[in-house]
């Protein structure tokens, strides 16, 4: 449980980090903290929109998912429920995907790194780890719960 | 049981604290005060059209020399700029006919970001990249004129184009050729032009529908033939 619980934290602040993506991208904050980094080239290049839609909108509604699925899943009746367990990692595990794909997009092509963009990968592998750790978890459960009453 | 119901409250409470902390600093981000602000009623001085009488696009020795009076927020110059434009520079303007010079007239009272994008063209030809800077702020147009605060798109332009950012936000926070714009959109009151994008040749007035490639095109053949008649 507490690798959900992990899981809906992280997601929460990537909620927040993605939303101030957005909020720069589409003008409520003006120029963007982020030292030496290349925010502003990234968040200005072709690639911050993916099938016509902004790259961290998508990510604000990806978090938002991860942090509602996880949060969902600490409620008494699916705690222990394997397939809460299973769509964090596949929502993480996609999540990761394009994390990679936007990496290499910034090293290769843009040849800018955004400091939030990496802090968002880093987020949404460790989301990934922690949901990892919980369908581990939940499994361990699921099979102790259904072994045969040794008595 | 019971730990677990304090695990969940503590969990709860962390949560909260985030989600609060969060929402608060995105809020301090919206509202705290990072773009620049171009002065409109600046005094122009001297110093600020010393050796500058516009940003000038081809050769000296052109036939014509074309003034476009433009505004990076109007959308019938980011027209001209993005479909008409790019004809007439590679097929007069690099084939030496014609000389084109552009001249800052910012629209402020419909276009509140025109003058901080003329701004940041001006910082950007301090690293003799205006022309690129002009470009790229006309093709996102549709972009930042959205925006409530667009300094940092700009910013984002210039740093795609491989500018020195430290000096281009030097240039942006002293607001160095606020004067300068100004000049040059006096200069476009003084010449009667009241609507972008004008364009000025030989003291005559034309818009977008007399200054095509096809007009320049024209002029420039006849003047050719009667260069070449006079040989």
């Amino acid at each position: 449980m507490k690798y959900r619980m992990a899981a809906a934290l992280l997601s929460l602040v990537g909620v927040f980090v993605s939303s101030y993506l957005y909020l720069y991208k589409i003008g409520k904050i003006g120029t963007m903290a982020c030292g030496t980094g290349g925010c502003e080239a990234v968040q200005t290049s072709e690639w911050a929109r993916f099938l016509g839609i902004e790259v961290s909108l998508l990510g604000l509604v990806g978090y938002l998912g991860l942090f509602l699925v996880a949060l969902a899943g600490l409620q008494p009746p699916l705690v222990a429920r394997r397939g809460v367990a299973l769509l964090l990692v596949a929502m993480s595990g996609l999540g990761v995907a394009f994390a990679i794909y936007l990496t290499v997009l910034e090293v290769f092509v843009i040849h800018a790194i955004c400091r939030w963009c990496v802090g968002s990968a880093v987020i949404v592998s460790l989301v990934l780890v922690a949901s990892l750790l919980d369908l581990r978890w939940a499994t361990a459960s699921k099979s102790v719960a259904g072994a045969p009453n040794p008595s | 049981m019971a730990a677990e119901g304090t695990g969940m409250k503590t969990f709860y409470i962390v949560i909260g604290v985030v989600a609060v902390a969060g929402a608060a600093v995105l809020w301090w981000m919206t509202k705290r005060s990072t773009s620049v602000e171009i002065p409109i009623d600046v005094v122009i001085q001297a110093s600020d059209t010393a050796g500058f009488s516009g940003y000038y696009m081809g050769s000296r020795d052109a036939l014509v020399e074309v003034s476009e009076y433009g505004d990076y927020q109007c959308p019938a110059c980011q027209s001209f700029t993005v479909v008409q434009f790019p004809t007439i520079q590679s097929r007069l303007v690099d084939a030496g006919l014609v000389r084109w010079r552009f001249r800052d007239f910012p629209l402020d009272q419909i276009h509140p970001h025109a003058r901080m994008a003329a701004h940041a063209a001006a910082c950007a030809d301090d690293q003799g990249r205006f022309w690129e800077a002009h470009e790229a702020i006309f093709l996102g147009q549709t972009e930042w004129s959205r925006q409530r605060k667009a300094a940092g798109t700009f910013r984002g332009y210039m740093e795609r184009l491989g500018l020195d950012l430290a000096e281009y936000d030097a240039c942006m926070g002293d607001t160095r050729y606020a004067g300068r714009i100004e000049a040059s959109h006096q200069e476009g009151i003084r010449l009667g032009i009241n609507s972008t994008p004008s364009f000025v040749m030989n003291g005559r007035r034309y818009d977008t529908r007399g200054m095509t490639y096809d007009f320049l095109r024209a002029l420039t053949d006849s003047l050719q033939q009667v260069a070449a008649a006079g040989e």
